[in-house]
């Protein structure tokens, strides 16, 4: 039995993880029937379809708008794509510029067997496997021979809009001693319904993810990564309405992170559940295979919900994508599931309750690179009290092994961080784990302390939480607002006209070769 | 750096205050003590610090001092710094347009609408255009409220909707022409860009087009809205930092009763 610091009832969380199975077989069932529009998108994008037309329409959503505005979208890309594969003699780019200048109408070709298709469409689809492949491979020997940083790696994010100025932040990051850099994302992406093509200059809060992009930074971050020594890891989000196709774009590109979770999609940007569970299937099966580690959204709950009240809803959540990422072949080891120091300030004893919060997740889930958050709603523009806040925060990723320290910034809450903002806070960082390196072995918890009497409140409310899901499931649980007390309907939010039940041809055999595998 | 902790600079400056001419206080009246951080494009070295210096002083400060400089990566050195202001700003000639209403807590503002209106008021709420963030609405509008203010949710007289994120303007309108709202809550956090004011500029043209601009109370926050902006702009009033649910509802229903709306 595994010694808890905190005191944890190992059955209790073993009763947990299994109605937070329970809750993720039922989505399971569900998803299994369907695909979408982004993920047949992703599966042109795999079948190596890239470039826009002439209106600047991704051709990816040329193809699948085809297919979509004849009803035939349940029938899936794969079948129509190898039939016209063997008609026509051509690559699957050059038939998607055939339909996109109306030259080539894919349905209306004679049909083939379901084992020619496969057959025709089998270099390309291995192609692309060995690509993603080849990229997880390429991270490993950097791993390898270069090496890397220190758990808790060193996150921080870049968001100027403008890809190549981008870069010269990153690399100073890198210099710093950032383990990981995310390029935040222009607001308002995640419901964007394509994904926009070519390097961009302009965004709102951030840059636009697009392959190209990812293709600049990787670059980039090769290059310093060699520079300092320790591989740098990059990072993007793998949310919203083009969940899969993002998955599929980094793992070709090699990026090593990705933000992945349907459930803060959404909580957070009104994005249709059933849409985004079926996404974030095949998105957890490409980044399970890419060795890309996800990160999980429950950290926002807090941002909405009291810190303290709802604690145990980031711990119910935490089992619920665990067994969702399972679900989908994507191991503990690549699941950086979320959670937050989050805590108002003002409340008495707040960092014992968030130190034990941390510490019980790490024990929950050992082999977890556990994402942890930074404070964000209680900063105020006080950048010097800030500064502390985030010290405290520093201190409790030392102590509890958190996988991905989310630096927090003293200016949070004024403007996207300046050059000099990330360095204060990767000093303050540094400072402290190497000051309190080991911290968490010299201190044991106090019997009947707050800190265990804390752990443990959480994790019984968390369990009965889930076992009271268990029956009425999580499509019902998020319409009654269970988590960060936002409430959204089934059928409702953005995305759900691009859901559709699979045909009698559908057939995706990424699934197969993909899930679970190396 | 040592010069700085025990400065022998002179102090024969007039010690007395005199708000027709302030300036910074770092311990003594008037002696313009101000800090300062920024980065330059340039490597560390004792040019950086005495191109540092040079700004500082075209920036009106006398006896500037470098007290920390680091290269972040190279070519860029970033600098602690303090100075004494040399600028001063009359004070009591300073005129900021405020939300000029009294300001009541939840029961008092509850109580003034049964009151002063005798029907419940509609307030209908999102953050708009492209902006994800929910922080600012929810703080003014969920029934938790922030910082121990109710949230008008929580308001018994008050009828309360939350639309979230992201929300067009030209559905924003309409949800609350349906709802029969009497007054519209803007919510706007990124200002990046100033990709705010494009957006509130084009919600308020979309009322005036419709002829609702004088039939609804419409009201603007985040933490880089003034009231003066908002007025710019022409809402009713604006609400930044430091302002809470009790600020936007005391404003509201003082202002529905000086226009008569009922």
């Amino acid at each position: 039995m595994q010694k808890s610091k905190v005191g944890l009832d190992f059955e209790k969380v073993a009763r947990a993880r299994t109605a937070a199975k329970k809750i993720a077989d039922q989505v399971q069932d569900f998803v299994n029937g369907y695909t979408t529009v982004a993920v047949e998108r992703t599966i042109c994008r795999l079948l190596g379809i890239d470039n826009v037309d002439e209106n600047e329409v991704p051709l990816p959503n040329v193809v699948v708008d085809e297919l979509k505005s004849k009803g035939l979208l349940g029938q899936g890309v794969m079948y129509f794509m190898g039939n016209a594969i063997i008609e026509t003699g051509k690559n699957p780019q050059e038939i998607a510029e055939a339909i996109s200048t109306g030259k080539l109408d894919i349905t209306q070709l004679p049909t083939h067997s379901i084992e020619e298709i496969k057959s025709a469409l089998d270099p390309f689809i291995q192609a692309s496997v060995e690509k993603v492949r080849s990229n997880r491979l390429r991270r490993e020997n950097y791993i390898a021979t270069i090496g890397e940083g220190n758990k808790p790696y060193l996150y921080i994010i870049v968001a100027t809009g403008n890809i190549y100025e981008d870069v010269v932040q990153a690399q100073a990051g890198a210099r710093q001693g950032a383990d990981i850099i995310a390029v935040i994302r222009t607001t308002g992406q995640s419901l964007l319904d394509y994904v926009p093509y070519g390097a961009t200059t302009e965004g709102f809060g951030g840059t636009f993810a697009t392959q190209e992009n990812f293709r600049i930074m990787r670059k980039a971050l090769d290059e310093v990564g060699e520079e300092v020594g320790r591989y740098i890891r990059l990072c993007n989000y793998c949310s919203g309405l083009c969940m899969p196709e993002i998955a599929a774009m980094g793992a070709l590109e090699g990026l090593d992170v990705m933000l992945n979770d349907a459930l803060y999609g959404i909580l957070f940007r009104d994005i249709n559940m059933q849409r985004t569970l079926i996404d974030q299937y095949f998105s957890r099966i490409i980044n399970g295979f890419a060795g890309v580690i996800i990160n999980t959204g429950e950290d926002n709950y807090l941002t909405t919900a009291d810190a303290y009240e709802e604690a145990h809803t980031v711990l119910a959540s935490d089992f619920i994508n665990e067994q969702l990422a399972f679900a989908a072949g994507l191991p503990s080891e690549q699941q950086g599931l979320g959670h937050a120091f989050e805590m108002d300030p003002s409340l008495e004893n707040g960092f014992l309750y968030e130190l034990a919060q941390a510490q019980m997740l790490r024990e929950i889930f050992p082999d977890a690179p556990l994402k942890y958050m930074p404070p964000t709603k209680f900063m105020t523009g006080n950048i010097f009290r800030g500064h502390i806040q985030d010290a405290l925060f520093n201190i409790i990723g030392q102590w509890t092994h958190q996988g991905l320290q989310l630096l927090g910034m003293p200016t949070e809450a004024i403007h996207t961080p300046f050059m000099s903002d990330r360095y204060l806070s990767i000093e303050n960082a540094k400072y402290i784990f190497n000051n309190m390196k080991d911290i968490g072995e010299e201190v044991e918890f106090k019997e009947g302390g707050i800190i265990k009497k804390r752990a443990a409140e959480v994790l019984d409310k968390a369990t009965n939480l889930l076992e009271k899901m268990e029956s009425e499931g999580l499509f019902s649980a998020l319409e009654k607002g269970i988590f960060g007390d936002v409430k959204r309907p089934r059928n409702g939010g953005k995305g759900l006209d691009g859901v559709t039940l699979k045909g009698e041809h559908y057939f995706n055999p990424f699934i197969d070769l993909m899930k679970g595998k190396k | 750096m040592s010069e700085g902790l025990y400065s022998m600079e002179a102090k024969d400056f007039d010690k007395t205050l005199d708000l027709t001419k302030i300036k910074p206080y770092g311990d003594t009246m008037n002696d313009g003590k101000t800090q300062m951080s920024f980065t330059l494009p340039v490597p560390a070295g004792a040019e950086a610090d005495e191109a540092a210096k040079q700004l500082m002083k075209k920036m009106g400060f006398e006896n500037p001092l470098v007290v920390y400089s680091k290269e972040l990566t190279e070519g860029f050195t970033f600098f602690n710094c303090y100075g004494s202001c040399t600028h001063t700003v009359n004070y009591s000639d300073i005129y900021v347009p405020k939300v000029e209403s009294d300001k009541m807590d939840m029961h008092e503002t509850d109580d003034y609408i049964r009151e002063n209106i005798g029907r419940k008021i509609v307030i209908v709420g999102a953050s708009t255009g492209t902006d994800a963030h929910t922080v600012g609405i929810d703080a003014i509008m969920n029934m938790k409220g922030y910082a121990g203010h109710y949230g008008l949710e929580r308001y018994d007289m008050i009828e309360a909707y939350n639309l979230g994120s992201q929300v067009p303007n030209e559905e924003f309108i309409a949800k609350g022409l349906e709802l029969h709202a009497d007054a519209l809550l803007v919510s706007q956090t990124v200002t990046q860009k100033d990709v705010h004011i494009k957006n509130m500029t084009e919600f308020i043209e979309m009322m005036e087009a419709e002829g609702l601009r004088e039939k609804m109370i419409v009201c603007c926050g985040g933490p880089r809205i003034s009231h003066e902006l908002a007025k710019e702009l022409g809402f009713d009033a604006g609400f930044g930092m430091n302002t809470y649910a009790d600020d936007v509802a005391s404003f509201i229903v003082q202002e529905m009763v000086k226009r008569g709306m009922k």
